[in-house]
């Protein structure tokens, strides 16, 4: 079976003033159809790097990527992104922020619209689809970012530390949320973080990464059951799971005990 | 923004110190009494217009269908160069190089070159406005082209959005606050470049009238042409302001304006 995100020996080399920057160093990892995998790493390790090499962004220096089984030669068809600042742009509706993403691959507008509202609906922005982008918190700012992402029903989600800006009540609604759209729609989606709990509440797999230079260090299965309720946070196992993660960490010494 | 279109208040303030600056101009000339040559009170100026209004009219809608041609031709030819510059890292060096130094030179001094090249209508007028405006439009149009968020370009690449996508959905509107802001510097200049054609040789224009006037020491004359001048400056900075308040509700600019506007 091809895997839908295939990476081998993936390497990622800058050139800066001070000479080459090792981003990224022989980073393996295969992600199957359909699967939550999650890039979890301290700031600098290279995971949103290794993201942008995924969304055909950048291409990696040394190594191959293949979205089932093609090599990449740029952004791969079917992909939807979200960044960590939301990206909408200020003269747009929130509506014609989420179209834009049919406006850029050429699709028609007005059949999508429907879908576009339905997206709003879901999220809880109905009633604001015909505001602009500054009259919203930064919580329905980034939800409508992942509704612009989801618009023409992307296979590939790749989410770029999407809720690390909110705060730790709206973080916790944007991740009920985004398990209940997966938990339906079942896309592989690669999520950066740098919030454990974040990546073992969403995640089949989480790539734990280090720094200096950015690799993936280990893959830990999490094998909790889905659905997933807010309140799994605090059973036993995801403790486990985080405290695993954790002295994994600790024992690289890339996080304190 | 202070302006006269920002409230009753600003309005009747700007009025105030304008009547108030009049009546002390008038008193001042009737206590002092310079020579009429030197310094004609209001009433003196007002009635030299009133004595041939048609005349200053026709001549100051010359000056303005010039600014105004030089304006618009600047805007269509910044934006163009901008959008070349921004695309094109070898035009860059060479357009940008040209207009440096272009914008270096007086372009007052240019301007018989220009009489020579086109002759006295109104075409060497609008090539000197043209000259004297488009500096400020291409380098805030290059400005806002450039300011773009790296993360809105990376959106549109993974969707596949072509270069000229990016440009019409991204890039342009992005730019067009630091575009308005080269228009509010342009439309100044523009007028300055009018007066400087009209000023070299011409038979027309506010400039021409000025020029002749100085000629026969007719000073309220004078007078009256800088007034409507000053007045056509004034209305032209304003009606660019109103369009850019149209276009623009979106940005950060116009709402602090609204939001001031409307607690206070």
């Amino acid at each position: 079976m091809v895997a839908c995100v295939e990476i081998r020996a993936a390497g990622k080399t800058y050139a800066s003033p001070r000479g080459p920057v090792t981003a990224l160093e022989d980073v393996t990892l295969a992600i199957a159809e359909g699967e939550f995998v999650s890039l979890l790493g301290p700031s600098g390790c290279g995971k949103s790097t290794l993201l942008k090499c995924i969304a055909g962004l950048e291409a990696p220096s040394a190594g191959t990527i293949g979205v089932r089984g093609t090599p990449l030669a740029g952004p791969p068809q079917g992909l939807g992104m979200v960044f960590q600042r939301d990206v909408l742009l200020d003269w747009r509706t929130i509506l014609d922020n989420v179209l834009i993403t049919a406006e850029f691959q050429g699709k028609p507008k007005a059949a999508l619209a429907e879908r576009a509202r339905a997206l709003l609906d879901r999220f809880g922005l109905g009633d604001f689809q015909d505001r602009h982008p500054w009259e919203l918190s930064g919580g329905m700012r980034q939800r409508a970012a992942i509704c612009r992402a989801l618009l023409c029903e992307p296979e590939i989600l790749l989410m770029d530390e999407p809720f690390g800006a909110l705060d730790a009540m709206t973080r916790d609604d944007l991740n009920v949320e985004l398990t209940r759209i997966w938990q339906a729609a079942r896309r592989t989606v690669v999520f950066v973080t740098h919030s454990i709990a974040e990546a073992v509440y969403l995640s089949d797999r989480v790539a734990m990464m280090s720094k200096g230079p950015g690799r993936i260090v280990e893959v830990v299965a999490i094998d909790l059951p889905r659905p997933r309720p807010l309140s799994i946070r605090e059973t036993p196992e995801f403790g486990r799971h985080v405290a695993h993660i954790r002295g994994l960490f600790a024992a690289l010494g890339i996080v304190k005990e | 923004m202070t302006g006269l279109w920002s409230g009753s208040s600003g309005l009747r303030g700007t009025v105030g110190v304008l009547v108030g600056v009049l009546v002390l101009w008038e008193a001042a000339v009737w206590l002092l009494a310079p020579a009429p040559i030197i310094l004609p009170p209001p009433s003196r100026i007002w009635i030299e217009f009133l004595d041939a209004p048609r005349y200053f009219l026709r001549h100051a809608w010359f000056t303005l269908s010039t600014t105004l041609a030089g304006f618009a031709l600047s805007v269509v030819l910044g934006v163009g160069l901008a959008v070349a510059i921004v695309n094109s890292r070898f035009l860059e060096r060479i357009i940008y190089t040209l207009l440096v130094s272009l914008n270096s030179l007086p372009k007052v001094a240019l301007a018989p070159l220009f009489v020579i090249w086109m002759g006295t209508g109104v075409e060497p007028k609008i090539a000197i406005a043209v000259m004297l405006a488009i500096f400020s439009i291409v380098v805030d149009t290059v400005l806002g082209l450039r300011s773009v968020d790296p993360d809105a370009i990376a959106l549109a690449r993974v969707n596949h959005a072509s270069p000229l996508k990016i440009l019409v959905k991204i890039r342009f509107p992005n730019a067009l606050p630091s575009l308005f802001v080269g228009m509010k510097v342009a439309i100044s200049f523009a007028l300055v470049g009018a007066i400087v054609g009209e000023f070299v040789a011409g038979s027309a224009g506010l400039g021409f009238v000025i020029l002749v006037a100085q000629g026969q020491f007719d000073t309220p004359r004078v007078f009256v042409a800088l007034v409507l001048l000053g007045i056509l400056g004034t209305l032209l900075f304003y009606l660019v302001e109103a369009v850019e308040r149209l276009t623009l509700p979106w940005h950060v600019s116009q709402r602090a304006v609204a939001d001031r506007d409307g607690h206070g």
